[in-house]
């Protein structure tokens, strides 16, 4: 393995372990705050109860994001200096104000999941508010930092120096609003599925359990409209793609030559000796029509770039297919769930939506993944794109693939144990004593 | 009116510095950890673990912070320490990572022995390790070692801080993480026994930051003479010296007749004292030997900008940090934990 493909895949698993933990840290304190609410509202003490419990699982993957997102701040440096000494005068705004965000999150977490008997209800609740609210702007100015590497603005390149710098101009980038808006929406659409489907499967089981009805149903109500939003953000989303990164849109889509009125390939390999995509479904003018909404439009494929800046092509086609497909799924199955809530139908007596709310369970996790190896690997051969090639950011040091293996085996360790203690402390369903506990309110509350 | 460069510095500065001792105690907390013994070794535990739960992550965000200002505002010195220091601050990472996720795991996972021991161990020797090589990494930047200088693997990425002089630096972040979370503790009981458990580490840690000063300055002399010049010959050396041995003095007396709060004040500011001492004696330098404030810094544009959203970021900051001191080291925390 060279240092190169080293460093690369430390930084992509690095990444890919936080976001998962990241997404956690801005979906869940949004569930726990409903039903902390209803709790209040209603005095269920089940609701208290997940309240607690939901707490408890935010502050196990809170610790492990806040840990591995500083690994992440050093590994900019310790694996690619090089871009960090170019970029870090303008995106190193939005990482302050990141910076700021988390602490206000990290503070009003430790506030919320100790201060229990300390502060008075009106208090906790909007200790909760300010966790959610820091969450998701730590989230929007992390990623703004991202869409300028994919949309580089706000600085002038003179001989390969940056200079005339404005990161106002750097945060306001063109992919900004896009990518924030996507990422956000998919982190409430993930953890909003990923709680459902985990007590939908529960519900299966069980199906009169008051503790996994109410779990299920607060998860949705998150979970769903982001779901259902999504395609709109995905559709502005590739619009954007189209005209800013061209390349990427052509490897997304497999679309090897520039032509009008393009057709749309669902899923497929793309042949890489023979220039087309092999096994897909074609849908004639869809490409033109998804990207600049025009059957007619014209698409640049990728003969108009050289060989040597192309991304790889599978794996970006792939992904970009697994993050629609899954999307698509989250959609339809949300429209169903809307219209039985809709028709005032009781979700839980209706075992084939169960079901399939209970696949949906790792389904935004994935998609979520699937998207950032779109947004990653598609913008390669470049780490800012159209501006520095990813070659020339990495580190010196060479033997690189002895921390990759490190930081592998202790994100692999601790993905276990998180895994194992969410099950044991929070998804199970409480023991007898522990119902005992919730249908004796004035002992719970005390 | 000072530069920008030189506010931005400074901003750094006091990152660092309450990185030491916010972030510090709660590691050092951890040293106890390790070390409790005794009749009262559960209990002391017990107050270690409710004093750090609700603030650590809060307190660690001063790293990050100070990292991002690093990247932000000298952008050549973070990718200088990244590219040379890569092995001292990957283990430090694996550290913070481990300390980190054990610390949670022991809070919520059953409480039997063998699992709350096996994250305790966890928990309290990457409580040792990361302070250490924080302080080799530290020592190394002092010692204007780090520095490209081509050659072989060794000689580029392990020369710089696998020195005598590093490593008594990394002793004495050691000392000091471990000496202000023991005083820190002997508030933190309500308990009498406890907190002269407490008052005892805190005499015996703060003699150990004594000699691991000594040690550090008598290896300083060869190993880095600008720190060293710094430290005996500027204007401002004696009366530091001065105050900061007035400040130990007065912590030692402050402990041994148990006027605890005043303790905390006065460690607090001796060990500010001391990180000051480094960071006045390297001024103007970031990275000696040739890293200054003003050839490492970002635009005009990007410092005058970073410097506003801090002063503002500073308004909802502040406060709320000030808010989850008020509702958790007001009163002991042994004194009835609101937990979950």
């Amino acid at each position: 393995m060279s240092d190169l493909l080293a460093a690369r895949s430390q930084m992509a698993m690095s990444l890919g372990f936080h976001i998962i933990f990241a997404v956690v840290g801005i979906g869940m304190p949004v569930l726990m705050v409903i039903a902390e609410r209803r709790w209040q509202k209603t005095g269920d003490p089940i609701y208290l109860e997940l309240a607690k419990r939901w707490a408890k699982g935010t502050a196990i993957l809170f610790a492990v994001g806040a840990v591995s997102g500083t690994v992440l701040s050093f590994e900019l440096g310790l694996l690619w200096p090089h871009f960090m000494e170019l970029a870090g005068p303008i995106i190193g705004m939005p990482f302050s104000l990141e910076g700021f965000a988390f602490f206000t999150e990290a503070i009003f977490l430790g506030i919320y999941l100790y201060g229990w008997t300390r502060i008075s209800p009106r208090a906790h609740i909007w200790a909760g508010i300010a966790v959610a609210v820091s969450g998701a702007a730590s989230g929007i100015f992390v990623v703004i930092a991202n869409a300028w590497m994919n949309s580089p603005t706000g600085f002038e390149l003179v001989g390969g120096q940056i200079t005339n710098v404005d990161p106002i101009a750097g945060m306001r980038n063109p992919m900004a609003f896009q990518q924030t808006l996507h990422m956000t929406l998919a982190s409430y659409t993930a953890t909003g599925f990923a709680v459902a489907g985990i007590h939908a499967l529960l519900l299966l089981i069980d199906p009169h359990n008051a503790f996994h009805r109410r779990a299920m149903s607060v998860a949705l109500v998150v979970g769903v409209p982001a779901a259902l939003l999504q395609p709109i953000s995905g559709d502005i989303s590739a619009r954007s793609v189209a005209r800013h990164q061209p390349a990427k849109l052509a490897a997304m889509e497999a679309h090897f030559e520039t032509a009008a009125g393009v057709p749309l390939f669902i899923g497929g390999w793309p042949d890489m000796e023979e220039k087309r995509v092999r096994y897909a479904i074609r849908i004639p003018y869809g490409l033109s029509l998804l990207a600049f909404h025009d059957p007619k439009a014209t698409v640049k494929g990728l003969d108009r770039f050289p060989r040597e800046d192309w991304p790889n092509v599978p794996i970006v086609h792939v992904a970009f297919q697994i993050m629609v497909a899954l999307g698509t799924y989250l959609a339809l199955l949300s429209l169903w769930i809307a219209w039985m809530v809709f028709r005032r139908r009781e979700l839980p007596s209706n075992r084939p939506l169960l079901w399939c709310i209970a696949a949906a369970a790792p389904m935004g996790f994935i998609a979520i993944e699937a998207g950032w190896t779109v947004t990653e690997v598609g913008r390669q051969p470049w780490t800012i794109y159209g501006i520095l090639r990813t070659a020339d950011a990495v580190t010196p040091m060479p033997g690189l693939i002895v921390p990759f293996i490190l930081f592998t085996l202790l994100y692999c360790f601790l993905g276990v144990v998180v895994g194992w203690l969410l099950y044991r402390q929070i998804i199970r369903s409480p023991k007898s004593t522990e119902w005992s506990r919730i249908y004796r309110p004035e002992v719970s509350r005390a | 009116m000072p530069e920008l460069r030189d506010i931005a510095a400074g901003v750094l500065a006091l990152a660092l510095n309450a990185y030491v001792l916010f972030g510090g105690a709660d590691f050092g907390g951890g040293v106890w950890d390790m070390l409790a013994t005794g009749p009262r070794r559960d209990r002391q535990r017990d107050v270690i673990s409710h004093a750090i739960g609700p603030i650590w992550e809060a307190n660690h965000v001063w790293l990050i912070f100070a990292i991002v200002v690093s990247f932000t505002c000298f952008p050549a010195v973070y990718a200088r320490a990244g590219t040379l220091l890569h092995i001292p601050l990957t283990l430090m990472l694996v550290g913070i990572v481990l300390r980190g996720s054990a610390f949670t795991f022991r809070t919520y996972d059953n409480e039997h022995d063998a699992a709350q021991r096996r994250w305790g161990r966890i928990f309290s020797s990457a409580s040792i390790i990361t302070p250490v090589l924080l302080g080799v990494s530290i020592g190394a930047v002092a010692s204007g070692r780090v520095m490209p200088t081509g050659g072989s693997f060794t000689q580029q990425y392990v020369d710089p801080w696998f020195t005598p002089f590093a490593l008594s630096v990394g002793l004495l972040t050691l000392t000091l993480f471990a000496f202000l979370a023991a005083v820190y503790l002997t508030l933190e009981t309500h308990h009498r026994e406890l907190a002269d458990d407490f008052r005892r580490r805190a005499l015996g840690s703060g003699a150990a930051v004594f000699f691991a000063s000594a040690l550090v300055l008598l290896l300083s002399d060869e190993a880095a003479p600008l720190v060293r010049q710094g430290l005996t010959r500027s204007p401002w050396a004696v009366p530091l010296h001065l105050a900061t041995g007035a400040t130990a003095i007065g912590v030692l007396a402050a402990l041994w007749y148990r006027y605890y709060r005043l303790a905390r004040l006065g460690a607090a500011l001796q060990v500010s004292f001391i990180f000051w001492g480094w960071v006045l004696a390297q001024y103007p330098l970031l990275i000696p030997p040739d890293l200054s404030i003003q050839r490492a810094a970002a635009p005009e544009t990007t410092l005058r900008l970073v410097l506003i959203g801090i002063a503002i970021g500073g308004v909802i900051l502040l406060p709320s940090l000030w808010y989850l001191f008020q509702i958790f080291k007001r009163v002991p925390a042994d004194a009835g934990t609101g937990e979950v």
